[in-house]
């Protein structure tokens, strides 16, 4: 039982569907096209995975090119059509619709030009984001925004949803670290957006691009920033009382002028619950957890430590252990980096993604823990502290139909309070479908109707991903 | 007729009634940055002078609000005050401009003006956290919000940044704000050649010791760092040693004073009737870039080669727009007579599709034209 509706499917395109397949296989050789059920059964959803629709059809284009003559095909046929980078999407942003299309940019993934003096390279949206990070080991260079997908997740998922990570804090998220993209339009015009220099003439539609979750063209390359690497890095993870002291703790570094590289913060649930997993040494008679990162050669990671270490102190700090080898610091980085997967073991759970000022962090964690006792389920915070972009997990069992509807309306009563304390419904993960019908809290009828006038600039008749980001009422179409 | 609001509210109405009778409404800040594009002329002016104060600063959300009419030097006091700074470091043109007046937050927003340290802290767009406009429509549009990361729903802040103007009246801007290093340091090195200019500040920012600044002017480079004073120590001992070249060195407000000059464009100003281009490329494209101008240029690099600023006593347009586009960057005529910037196009020609979109979008939010028309190119 999922409460989230989806349009009612196009008869006539279903009707049609033979002859759409025969045109698409027309397009692309037949190893890019996909058309038995079971093999589509493997794009129906993406990590949202209780809301599931088998496509019409996928294609798994090679080039630009192949995109473009698919996209200009779908257009004059009016067919739907959803674009796909790996479907890790938690937002429900890459689940398909029965008379849709699903262009998959997954068999694009070279590397096209690595240009180290400018900082920069040009990727094929397919690429992984670790693949990208991992190219760039040998020349010390590495790509900055790193979500917990990074194995599976592409690059163009990540342009279309403006992902974060933990260590975004200090170098920003996919908006900051995108210079150009490749983008093909829904009429099959291939587009340049921004390019290798720093900036660009005109109207910023890189920026507009970037976040716009697949509904005004698919990307195909991106051109990224990359940075050199530090001389070192070195988690320290520092155990509180309470989440009062941490979030305090928290407020008191960014004060004291200290921007550690990542803050992540995690609550005893979530503690408790990754450490029966991953057994990284987290000690279990604390309220609150911060893991803080800081870089630098080993004599300027020590005097920021040091003084981190103070400020900690200053807030009542209980449990301090700080990473004397690369072994110690990736073991503190694995019990964060597990907490999905972990607590994925122990019940199902969604995963919510609102941001909100960090000074009202301890009245909103007071305020998820009253919500969720409300509806009689558990939550697990796990979140990145400095920017206040909290995910709480309520957990729920996908077998009771009740307590998923329940964990839901927990989630959207989280979200709102979220917006209601000045923050936002979703800081990285996207809107998709999972947060669609909630824009209204967040914007005014007048707000959306503007981005819907300036999405129909590039999509006017709704063609790409559109169940996703607004509402299916009063959606605002050119007369 | 020229209005000059003194409240929102007041500027709200000024618009609806100007969308009513579809009068053209230029929009003037400051007026210190008034000549960048092409001149406005319109039915009415709007000033946003009157739209003064900050509105929310939380220093340890590093966070700040302010109506669009504050100015500069109001900002960046109160965040001295607390040992802030915007990182994007916007800069000053009233000198090179040959405008007086008072700089104001709106303004630096709405022409995306983003100084050295760009090329590691990211441009005014990337500090842009969210914006009110009233549109063209005369309705009032909340765009992102006060939050470090937000990804509801279309980007309107970073559309509205940058666009000069044309596509709405921004009515207050809200920022991100970052600690103010402890200390800084430039490290001065004889150029022999522009190439090896370029190789040094290139060299410097792909190196792990956090360059916060590469320009390049009078034959030398400037490489900024910044951070603890320990910390400042031992990245330049060690930024020394990897770059092999004698250097002098420069502290605290001399090294300061410094990157004022290269923001402001100290070494251009004069003299004053000398046209100033400002060309973006990649920084391993300037090379070629420059190679093409005539001898007699006046030269400024900034952002590490991304940024070249060229001063000229002849046309230029000629070669710099075909050099831009062949690099994939962009050439604007930043600093010409009226003439001049009605007879070319002050910013380099979009794309067909591109000026498509461009088009659309600026009929998306001013149908009918009302903001600082052909401000940026003759339909936007």
């Amino acid at each position: 039982m999922t409460q989230i509706a989806f349009p009612v499917p196009d008869p006539s395109i279903i009707a049609r569907r033979s002859e759409i397949i025969a045109g698409l296989a027309r397009l692309v050789p037949p190893e890019c096209l996909i058309t038995e059920a079971d093999e589509r059964r493997a794009f129906e959803t993406d990590a949202l995975t209780s809301y599931r629709r088998l496509p019409l059809a996928v294609v798994l284009p090679r080039t630009t090119e192949q995109v473009a003559a698919v996209l200009r095909y779908c257009h004059e046929q009016g067919v739907y059509v959803v674009a796909r980078g790996a479907g890790t999407s938690l937002a429900g942003g890459a689940i398909p619709q029965e008379d849709a299309v699903v262009i998959g940019i997954s068999k694009m993934k070279e590397v096209l030009a690595l240009d180290l003096p400018s900082r920069t390279i040009t990727v094929q949206a397919g690429i992984t984001n670790q693949a990208i990070s991992e190219g760039l080991i040998e020349h010390d260079f590495f790509y900055a925004p790193d979500p917990s997908s990074q194995l599976a997740c592409t690059i163009g998922g990540n342009i279309g949803m403006n992902s974060g990570g933990a260590h975004c804090l200090k170098y920003g998220v996919t908006a900051n670290n995108v210079l150009g993209v490749t983008m093909v339009t829904i009429t099959g015009e291939i587009l340049e957006i921004g390019s290798d220099a720093m900036d660009s003439a005109g109207l910023d539609l890189l920026g507009l691009v970037v976040g716009s979750e697949g509904q005004l063209g698919i990307v195909t390359e991106a051109i990224l920033r990359i940075l050199p690497k530090a001389e070192g890095a070195r988690p320290v993870l520092f155990g509180f009382e309470t989440s009062q002291q941490a979030g305090a703790a928290v407020a008191a570094m960014i004060g004291a002028g200290i921007i550690p590289v990542a803050i992540e913060f995690m609550d005893k649930q979530a503690i408790e619950i990754t450490e029966a997993f991953a057994h990284a040494g987290y000690p279990l008679d604390v309220g609150a957890l911060l893991i803080v990162e800081v870089e630098g050669s080993d004599a300027e990671m020590a005097a920021t430590l040091e003084a981190i270490v103070a400020i900690a102190r200053q807030h009542g700090v209980k449990v301090i252990r700080e990473s004397q080898s690369a072994q110690e610091a990736a073991l503190i980085w694995k019990g964060r980096k597990s907490a999905f997967g972990a607590t994925g073991r122990i019940a199902d759970y969604i995963c919510m993604d609102g941001t909100i000022p960090t000074g009202r962090l301890p009245e909103v964690l007071k305020g998820i823990d009253d919500i969720v006792e409300r509806y009689g389920l558990r939550v697990a915070n796990v979140f990145h502290a400095g920017d206040g972009n909290l995910h709480p997990l309520v957990l729920f069992n996908i077998n009771d139909p009740e307590q998923q509807i329940k964990a839901e309306e927990a989630g959207n009563d989280i979200l709102r309070l979220c917006v209601e304390v000045g923050g936002c419904l979703t800081g990285e993960h996207g809107v998709g479908i999972e947060k669609r019908d909630l824009m209204p809290f967040q914007f005014t009828p007048v707000e959306l109707e503007q981005q819907m006038r300036i999405r129909a600039v590039f999509d006017p008749k709704w063609l790409l991903n559109p169940a996703k980001v607004f509402p299916l009422d009063n959606r605002w179409m050119p007369q | 007729m020229i209005h000059a609001p003194q409240t929102t509210d007041q500027a709200v109405d000024i618009v609806r009634d100007n969308v009513a009778h579809r009068r053209t409404l230029g929009i003037r800040g400051g007026g210190t940055r008034q000549s960048l594009g092409r001149d406005v002329s319109a039915d009415d002016e709007l000033s946003v002078a009157g739209l003064t104060g900050i509105t929310l600063y939380e220093p340890a959300e590093l966070v700040m609000s302010a109506r669009v009419g504050t100015p500069l030097a109001a900002i960046e006091q109160q965040l001295l005050s607390r040992g802030q700074m915007m990182a994007f470091e916007p800069p000053d043109y009233r000198a090179v401009l040959g405008s007086d007046g008072v700089p104001t937050i709106g303004g630096v927003f709405a022409t995306n003006a983003s100084g050295p340290r760009r090329v590691v802290s990211g441009a005014a767009r990337d500090h842009l956290l969210g914006v009110t406009l009233v549109n063209g429509r005369g309705e009032f549009i909340r765009a992102g919000g006060r939050v470090m990361k937000n990804v509801t729903g279309l980007d309107v802040t970073k559309l509205a940044c940058g666009a000069y103007g044309t596509l709405g009246l921004m009515t207050e801007v809200t920022f991100k704000v970052l600690p103010r290093p402890a200390f800084e340091r430039t490290l001065l090195l004889q150029a022999e050649s522009l190439t090896d200019a370029l190789a040094l500040m290139t060299g410097a920012l792909a190196s792990p010791f956090e360059v916060s600044g590469a320009a390049f002017r009078n034959q030398e480079v400037l490489l900024r760092l910044e951070g603890f004073p320990n910390s400042v120590d031992y990245r330049v001992g060690a930024l020394g040693k990897l770059l092999g070249r004698q250097a002098r060195t420069m502290d605290g407000e001399e090294s300061t004073a410094a990157w004022q000059a290269v923001s402001s464009l100290a070494a251009l100003q004069a003299p004053s009737n000398a046209e100033i281009w400002r060309v973006s490329v990649a920084p391993s494209k300037a090379a070629a870039l420059l190679e093409q101008l005539p001898a007699n240029c006046r030269l400024l690099l900034d952002w590490s080669g991304g940024l070249v600023w060229v001063a000229t006593s002849t046309p230029l347009e000629d070669v710099l727009r075909p050099a831009a586009k062949k690099a994939g960057g962009h050439a604007m005529l930043f600093r010409a007579s009226a003439d001049r910037r009605h007879t070319i196009s002050p910013f380099q020609p979009l794309a067909a599709g591109n000026k498509r979109l461009t088009q659309g979008l600026k009929a998306s939010l001013d149908p009918s034209g009302i903001f600082n028309p052909g401000k940026m190119y003759e339909d936007i």
